[in-house]
């Protein structure tokens, strides 16, 4: 398996996502710029958090216009797995990648937090690893309330999309959703940082199993295509 | 042939005394005229008023700065660059220093704030060195009025808005309030990094004709004169200067210490020198780059990247934009340096070289603007301020205040609730703590704790200082931050290895306020000597008045620990129930000054308690070493609120409780006694524990689990549900700011 993650101007999770693939799960992983044009070579592709070229329009509202836009919806065509958490989550709604969008949250300001998370659906290639239904993530984001139409939600219900929503929502998204997956199940964004939460000298490893389960469906996706 | 514009000439600079809201004296005005052996230009004056103001030349604390201990075996860099260094084995080191941002948080809070963590970690990155953690030190008045609310969140949401984009975590610091903060905010803001020793750079022009190169943000018109802004006072008269306040960018920041840090690792030979432009912007970097290799510079400012237009080489060489470098570059390698600034969307551009004649020279429009020796420049006249005690130093009383205690619960939960001491997590829960993951201890404990990737090792870091201690006897009060923010250090399980500081007084002008200034200082050095932490940098702060009224002084200190093993870092809540706890240091009354008094009389006085540096020392030796031999399995240091806050806030961590039994008398839980820490211990270590401490420790009582504090004084028996004192705590800060 191999990995990429994507680092726009701005932002600042991708070498905390490259050292989780890295020095946790020893997965080959280059850290690319989002000027590059090919993804032909990557199984997987992260987009991290951060504040792409500044932000200060609306989140993700510039990235998704970055040349590496064009490559990630190529490799999605492929079915290949694309991870976007925080301001890749944000990236990936303003792109069209995933539905629904995010707000501000309901109470403003960044808020910086350990919060509970439920998981919905551990039949995913994002949860098939999860044991506990109940999991403690940081989050560290300002605009994180997501929001979808009634009938965009009610089909994303339909679909089993919604993977993780929070236990004490902490910013106001509709339906308490934290993470969710495009309607062919291999794109997934979450504002929640599951790479803050894999090593046991930080006091927290519930993110774990979010790489487990990725790199689970990977191993039975190349079993499957031996066979 | 020196240009003027519609700008006043050298007389009527002279005859109008136009320099003086600018800051220079007549005096000083006069010596100018001397050294230059003519009047000087518009120009001239400008960069002599910024250069020699109390912000950038120290003219007034220097004497006083001298005399701090600043050489061991581990200082690497001492003061007088961008940042202090310190050597922490294998060929690493740890860069940090603090700065104040108080005047200008007090005009326009969101960007002072802002710019303040801007400018710090322009410091560490102009090092060579990766910033890895943001603390801050913030006061305000109390919270009993909106434009304190204000203050408050608007302080906050800038060090947020800026933290959290440039992606360096904010891992503590503290937060107080006084009335005597409530015209004057401290906004104080410190940076660690970290290098690898073979990419250490400092900021001097060395090497003829060596290039100047501007990195960054182009230079627009805000913040003329940041610098003499912030050495006046406040008063209600006088409308606030917002146009001195500058207005932050973090995208920028982050695209301009990524690409600083890249050009120092990829192209170690070819950057000579690197400095930030901070306070005085370009003439502050330059003068002080040239001054310091003994060199001078020929600058082009027609090359100086500008946003708006017509600006005037005054206007250019004052702007304190934001997000702007000065680098020198070896001659023949200037391109290189551009087309790796080029890679990171940054523009860059040579202004000009280092000359060998020491002149400090400026064209524009293809004329001289100005022509002055960068010594000169740099070297402001030196003042040997008179000290004098202050009043109420002479005439304090010597008995210690009696706290009236009729109910210990009532008072117990009042103190909880007080500002000072209730919860932060409202205020810090906006601040990034986490991202890089490498922070091990997040804020709320004594000590922030960030590994090292790599390493077993971690640093640990803290901020401190009690304005109320230094106000009733400024050299005891400084030998009292010191050690609290040793012990937050030694609490944690690292040993303090050096300080840096920012100075926050009065107007020096006012003989008490310099003995208030030199006092701490001496304090403050007794005890970095007897710690063996020396101060490597810092920061000065004067002129923080407000209707002529002085804050408290309130010298910050910021200190940095080493953990050699990771393994063995200690955070300072009770684990679980049935662990001992026990309190080590002396318990006496100790109480002017306290936060008991503050909260029963409204107001603090009287002479300051003793301290017993000795008793400190020892102490803080015995619990770090007990910590480091797996002994304890919390530690926790004493200090505002004594007893009662510390066993309170061991226990809040994991919603605990505890059966406490002690001979002192209910008031006694609240005295402040320094020297103090709460440390719990497991049955199975309690022997080892005593016999390591000796009479050091007393056992006090067990961590239970059944939901209430119980304590037994000589004055009864007190219980007090958890929950009902938690949500004191923890709620007081929001129903206040409500």
């Amino acid at each position: 398996m191999k990995a990429a993650v994507i680092t726009f101007p701005g932002s600042n999770c991708d070498l905390d996502m490259y050292h989780a693939l890295v020095d946790e799960f020893q997965i080959e992983t280059e850290i690319l710029p989002a000027t590059i044009t090919d993804l032909s070579a990557y199984d997987a592709i992260f987009i991290p958090g951060g504040f792409s070229y500044g932000d200060y329009l609306r989140t993700g509202a510039i990235a998704r216009f970055a040349p590496v836009m064009a490559a990630i919806k190529a490799a999605d065509q492929q079915g290949k797995i694309i991870v976007g958490i925080c301001n890749g989550f944000q990236i990936l709604t303003e792109a069209g990648l995933l539905p629904g969008a995010l707000q501000t949250n309901t109470q403003p300001g960044f808020i910086c937090d350990i919060t509970g998370l439920k998981v919905v659906n551990t039949t995913s290639k994002f949860t098939n690893a999860f044991t506990k239904s109940i999991n403690q993530f940081p989050i560290a984001h300002g605009e994180g309330n997501y929001y979808v139409d009634a009938a965009t939600l009610a089909t994303m219900q339909a679909n089993q999309q919604i993977l993780f929503t929070y236990t004490d929502n902490p910013n106001g998204s509709i339906a308490d959703i934290a993470g969710v997956t495009n309607v062919n199940g291999n794109v997934f964004g979450m504002m929640p940082h599951p790479e803050r939460a894999v090593d046991a000298l930080l006091g927290n490893v519930d993110g774990r199993a979010f790489f487990s389960s990725i790199i689970a469906s990977l191993v039975n996706q190349q079993e499957a295509i031996k066979a | 042939m020196i240009h003027t514009y519609t700008e006043p000439t050298p007389t009527e600079i002279r005859d109008q005394k136009i320099y003086l809201p600018w800051g220079l004296t007549d005096a000083e005005y006069e010596l100018v005229c001397q050294k230059l052996d003519r009047l000087p230009n518009y120009t001239e004056t400008g960069l002599f008023a910024a250069m020699w103001s109390e912000h950038c030349s120290y003219k007034k604390s220097k004497p006083v700065l001298r005399t701090f201990w600043s050489k061991n075996e581990r200082v690497l860099q001492g003061p007088g660059e961008g940042a202090g260094i310190l050597d922490i084995g294998d060929n690493q080191a740890v860069v940090f220093k603090a700065e104040s941002h108080n005047h200008p948080s007090a005009v326009e809070p969101y960007e002072g704030a802002a710019t303040g963590v801007g400018g710090i970690l322009r410091d560490i990155f102009s090092m060579g060195a990766q910033p890895i953690a943001v603390l801050d030190s913030l006061r305000f008045g109390e919270i009993d009025n909106e434009r304190t609310k204000y203050l408050i969140n608007e302080v906050i949401a800038g060090i947020a808005g800026y933290g959290n984009a440039i992606g360096i975590p904010t891992v503590g610091g503290e937060i107080a309030f006084d009335k005597t903060y409530a015209g004057n905010p401290l906004v104080n803001v410190m940076a660690v990094g970290l290098l690898d020793q073979d990419a250490m750079k400092v900021g001097q022009a060395k090497g003829v004709d060596n290039a100047i190169l501007y990195v960054g943000a182009k230079t627009g018109r805000d913040g003329i004169h940041g610098a003499t802004f912030a050495s006046a006072a406040f008063s209600d008269e006088e409308e606030s200067d917002r146009s001195a306040v500058q207005v932050g960018d973090p995208f920028t920041e982050k695209l301009v210490m990524d690409a600083t840090i890249a050009i120092v690792k990829r192209y170690p030979e070819d950057v000579i020198g690197i400095q930030d432009m901070g306070a005085a912007g370009l003439v502050s970097s330059s003068a002080e780059m040239a001054s310091k290799a003994g060199m001078g510079v020929h600058l082009n400012l027609d090359l100086v990247p500008q946003r708006e237009a017509n600006m005037t080489p005054y206007e250019l060489m004052l702007s304190e934009s934001q997000e702007r470098m000065l680098l020198v570059i070896k001659k023949g390698s200037e391109s290189k340096a551009i087309s790796l600034f080029a890679e990171y969307g940054l523009e860059s551009v040579v202004i000009g070289k280092v000359t060998d004649d020491g002149m400090y020279r400026l064209d524009f429009n293809g004329e001289i603007v100005a022509q002055i020796d960068a010594q000169d420049l740099t070297t402001a006249p030196k003042y040997n301020l008179p000290a004098v005690a202050p009043k109420r130093l002479q005439n304090a009383a010597k008995e210690q205040f009696v706290p009236k205690i009729d109910d210990l619960k009532q008072t117990y939960l009042q103190i909880l609730q007080q500002a000072t001491i209730a919860s932060k997590a409202s205020l810090y829960r906006h601040f990034d703590s986490m991202v890089q993951t490498n922070t091990v201890v997040r804020p709320g404990s004594d000590a922030a704790v960030v590994r090292i990737r790599g390493t077993k090792k971690a640093l640990a870091m803290t901020t401190d200082v009690n304005g109320r201690y230094l106000y009733l006897d400024p050299f005891v009060g400084g030998q009292m931050a010191m050690a609290e923010a040793a012990r937050n250090i030694v609490a944690s399980g690292a040993l303090p290895i050096g300080i840096t500081d920012c100075l926050n007084f009065g107007n020096p002008d006012n003989p008490e306020v310099y003995y208030e200034l030199a006092q701490s200082v001496a304090g403050i050095n007794q005890m970095a000597q007897a710690l063996n932490t020396p101060v490597i940098s810092g920061n000065v702060s004067l002129y923080n008045e407000y209707n002529d009224e002085a804050i408290y002084p309130t010298p910050m200190v910021g200190m940095v620990g080493l953990h050699a093993d990771n393994q063995t870092i200690m955070t300072q809540g009770f684990k679980q129930a049935g662990d001992a706890i026990y309190v080590v240091g002396t318990t006496t009354a100790a109480f002017n000054g306290s936060e008991i008094q503050k909260m029963q009389t409204g107001t603090i006085n009287g002479q300051l308690f003793a301290f017993d540096a000795e008793a400190e020392l020892t102490n803080q030796q015995l619990v770090l070493s007990a910590i480091q031999a797996g002994l304890i399995t919390s530690a926790h240091d004493l200090s505002e609120g004594g007893l009662a806050v510390g066993l309170a806030e061991a226990a809040f961590d994991q919603h605990l409780g505890f059966d406490v039994a002690v001979n002192l008398s209910d008031a006694l839980l609240f005295s402040e006694t320094q020297s103090r820490f709460i440390v719990s211990v497991n049955p199975a270590h309690q022997a080892a524990f005593e016999a390591h401490m000796g009479t050091a420790a007393q056992l006090m009582g067990q961590v239970t689990d059944n939901g209430t504090f119980k304590l037994t004084t000589t004055d009864g028996t007190t219980e007090i549900l958890e929950n009902e004192a938690y949500t004191s705590w923890k709620e007081a800060i929001g129903w206040l700011l409500k």
